[in-house]
């Protein structure tokens, strides 16, 4: 009798009832997975070897045998000086790369004293106004040796600037500078939020960025084009890959148009996706993921370098999935996300803290998130081969039917004309709020169990040190802000920002321009403030 | 006649995930529902609940600016004369700042945890006192 038969036999003779679970996909898993669910498997063609074309199995060849992840806890609040301190003891604890929170003033553009950022100053991250407070937030750390990653979108050209500056100052050649902005726009229309200029002005600056990269900082990944915050507003994870390639396509063709190769800047592209609850839908996407830019890349961009391919990627865990209640649960589930994202082949980890449904995470919080990176690359064994899960019957089908879920809503986009237009008709939105609002659904019909908030249940009052951002931030940083507008030379001030309110008409690139405006001590408020005047600013379309 | 409710997102805060699933749920229980959408200020979201003639204003901040912001809002709305739209709020809003919330005329405050059938059957309820 052959493997068929023998299955079906077996799958006859079952009596027990059983449950037909859907992933958050909508994939529904079957009972069990054999050789005859990877009919069109070829190990060369689907997986090949770590580190070669289509890169399944991982970007690099030995990967965590030779290093683990780099640890890097997403990082701000308050003041430079208080991030900075932050910084200093994150490291200390054996974190290996930095990453920027920046308060929300920063991430659109304003200064700490414009009358929008009244309440808002340092609370989700640190405020930074000027070349000033980025010294300060960098201080004692030595920029040559250590990887920072930044979190900032609409105003990226001001910051990266600002991290320039801060790295000359301290002696370090821009080019030998390393880290990330996430200089990604059109996910802010679709789910985050921190837009500042229209669409087209927007793709422009991030071009810039890009562009001017390729030569003048090398070795800096100009963007991060992410997932994460779609998943996070509700995508599934098929959603998730779908709509993140489907932005890098259109960053691609849009650095292209300036006649620049792909093979020129696709190897400074980076990635950032979410790792949530469903483990090995988590681990599969990662794959999928991998596999699918290569033949992005490969085909669809024509790339001749094998490494333009290979999708490179930061994952953090899953924020939405954290609870308020029982938060000490949190724990355990950020340990089993964040082992889905090293069994998925991560470039860099950044694992939550248990307290922040409740607040931004605690210096205690904080050390137990990264402790527990720590316990994964060192006590569990995971890192001791590459890809540990691959060739698993259940792990190849669910990476390839992924893949094919994924494809669809990209051909979806691709009718539409791109993701711009598909950002445009609402269509992503409207996805993601389609797939946000049923898994509420069965959040409260308890089709879908949490523990803690819709069963295992308790009455436990939560106590516990949480933290908070003091107001007076707010009053000692706007005091700050003035004291620098009194002391500098206004005049090359006012220069620097008349030449890019110029430039912005042009189609020069603008960095070499934001960058004497940093110099010359204008404000990040200021600087967006000239782009603003010729670019104009984004109002969303009214929903509902 | 069903109850109108308008779901805003005062200040920078970007995260309206709650926000959109809460105001489906609410127009799914019947009610009439107006989201703003994100990054408005005070004196924006008291002009539109004012304009649309709302009875209920749920207000929603995630980024730990709700003490600057929901009290102008209040004020906004006292300014325009428009004191009877009862305010419900929603977040990553500590006790604490709950109860001063409350003291300021805020009628429930939902922090992290709420279900969105508390919320519902809270503004159900408030619809129950009106027509009573």
């Amino acid at each position: 009798m052959g493997l068929e038969e023998e299955l079906s036999e077996w799958n006859k003779s079952i009596k027990a009832k059983e449950r037909k679970p859907l992933n958050t996909s909508g994939l529904e898993i079957k009972r069990l997975y054999t050789p005859l669910d990877l009919k069109e498997f070829d190990y060369l063609k689907s997986l090949g070897f770590p580190g070669k074309h289509p890169y399944t199995r991982g970007v690099y060849p030995t990967m965590y045998r030779t290093r683990p992840w780099t640890m890097r806890q997403y990082a701000g609040f308050g003041t430079a000086k208080e991030t900075n301190e932050r910084y200093k003891y994150l490291l200390s604890q054996g974190q290996t790369g930095l990453s920027v929170a920046f308060d929300l003033p920063t991430q659109v553009g304003i200064d700490s004293d414009d009358e929008l950022a009244l309440g808002e100053v340092g609370k989700v991250g640190v405020a930074i106004d000027s070349i000033e407070d980025m010294e300060t937030l960098f201080d004692e750390i030595d920029l040559s040796k250590i990887s920072t990653s930044m979190t900032i979108n609409a105003p990226a050209t001001v910051l990266l600037a600002m991290y320039i500056t801060v790295g000359e100052k301290k002696g370090i050649d821009r080019k030998a500078l390393n880290g990330t902005v996430q200089n990604d726009i059109l996910k802010e229309y679709i789910a985050r939020g921190t837009y500042i200029y229209p669409p087209v002005p927007s793709m422009r600056l991030t071009t810039d960025l890009i562009t001017y990269c390729s030569t003048e900082v090398p070795k800096w990944h100009a963007i991060s084009i992410s997932g994460y915050h779609m998943r996070e507003a509700g995508a599934t994870a098929a959603q998730e890959i779908a709509f993140t390639l489907a932005d890098g396509i259109t960053y691609c063709e849009e650095v292209m148009k300036r006649g620049i190769g792909i093979d020129d800047f696709a190897p400074n592209l980076s990635f950032f996706f979410a790792s949530h609850s469903n483990f090995f839908e988590e681990v599969a996407k990662f794959r999928a993921a991998r596999r699918m830019w290569a033949e992005i890349v490969k085909n669809r961009f024509n790339a001749k370098e094998e490494r333009s391919c290979a999708l490179k990627f930061h994952t953090q865990t899953g924020g939405v999935t954290l609870t308020a209640q029982q938060p000490e649960n949190n724990i355990v589930r950020v340990a089993l996300q964040a082992l889905a994202a090293v069994l998925g082949g991560t470039q860099s980890l950044h694992t939550n803290s248990f307290d922040e449904a409740l607040a931004l995470p605690s210096e205690r919080s904080v050390n137990i998130a990264l402790r527990t990176q720590q316990l994964i690359a060192y006590e569990s064994g995971v890192c001791d081969t590459v890809d540990p899960l691959g060739g698993s019957y259940y792990i190849e089908w669910l990476t390839d039917s992924l893949e094919e879920k994924a494809w669809k809503y990209i051909d979806e986009i691709d009718r539409m004309g791109g993701m711009m237009k598909a950002v445009d008709n609402g269509y992503v939105q409207r996805e993601i709020a389609n797939s946000a609002y049923e898994y509420q659904l069965k959040v409260e019909n308890k089709e879908h169990i949490i523990v803690g908030v819709n069963e295992f249940k308790n009455d436990e009052k939560v106590n516990m040190e949480l933290l908070k951002v003091d107001e007076a931030v707010e009053r000692a940083q706007v005091e700050k802000l003035k004291r620098l507008r009194d002391r500098r030379d206004k005049s090359r001030v006012e220069e620097s920002l008349r030449t890019l309110e110029k430039k912005c008409e042009s189609d020069e690139n603008l960095m070499p321009y934001v960058l004497e405006c940093v110099k010359s001590y204008a404000t990040l408020g200021e600087i967006c403030g000239a782009m603003k005047k010729v670019f104009g600013e984004y109002r969303p379309p009214e929903v509902f | 006649m069903s109850l109108r409710v308008m779901i805003a997102k005062p200040g920078l805060d970007g995260h309206d995930r709650g926000a959109k699933v809460l105001a489906r749920a609410l127009r799914d229980a019947g009610m009439e529902v107006i989201y703003t959408g994100i990054r408005r200020t005070p004196s924006e979201i008291a002009e539109a609940a004012v304009e649309e003639d709302v009875d209920v204003l749920g207000l929603n901040c995630l980024s730990g600016a709700h003490m600057s912001l929901f009290p102008k809002v209040i004020e906004e709305l006292k300014a325009r004369g428009a004191d009877d739209i009862i305010i419900i709020a929603s977040g990553i809003i500590p006790e604490e700042d709950s109860e001063k919330l409350k003291a300021l005329g805020i009628r429930e405050v939902f922090g992290p945890g709420s279900s969105v059938k508390e919320i519902v059957d809270f503004i159900k309820s408030l619809d129950k006192s009106r027509n009573g």
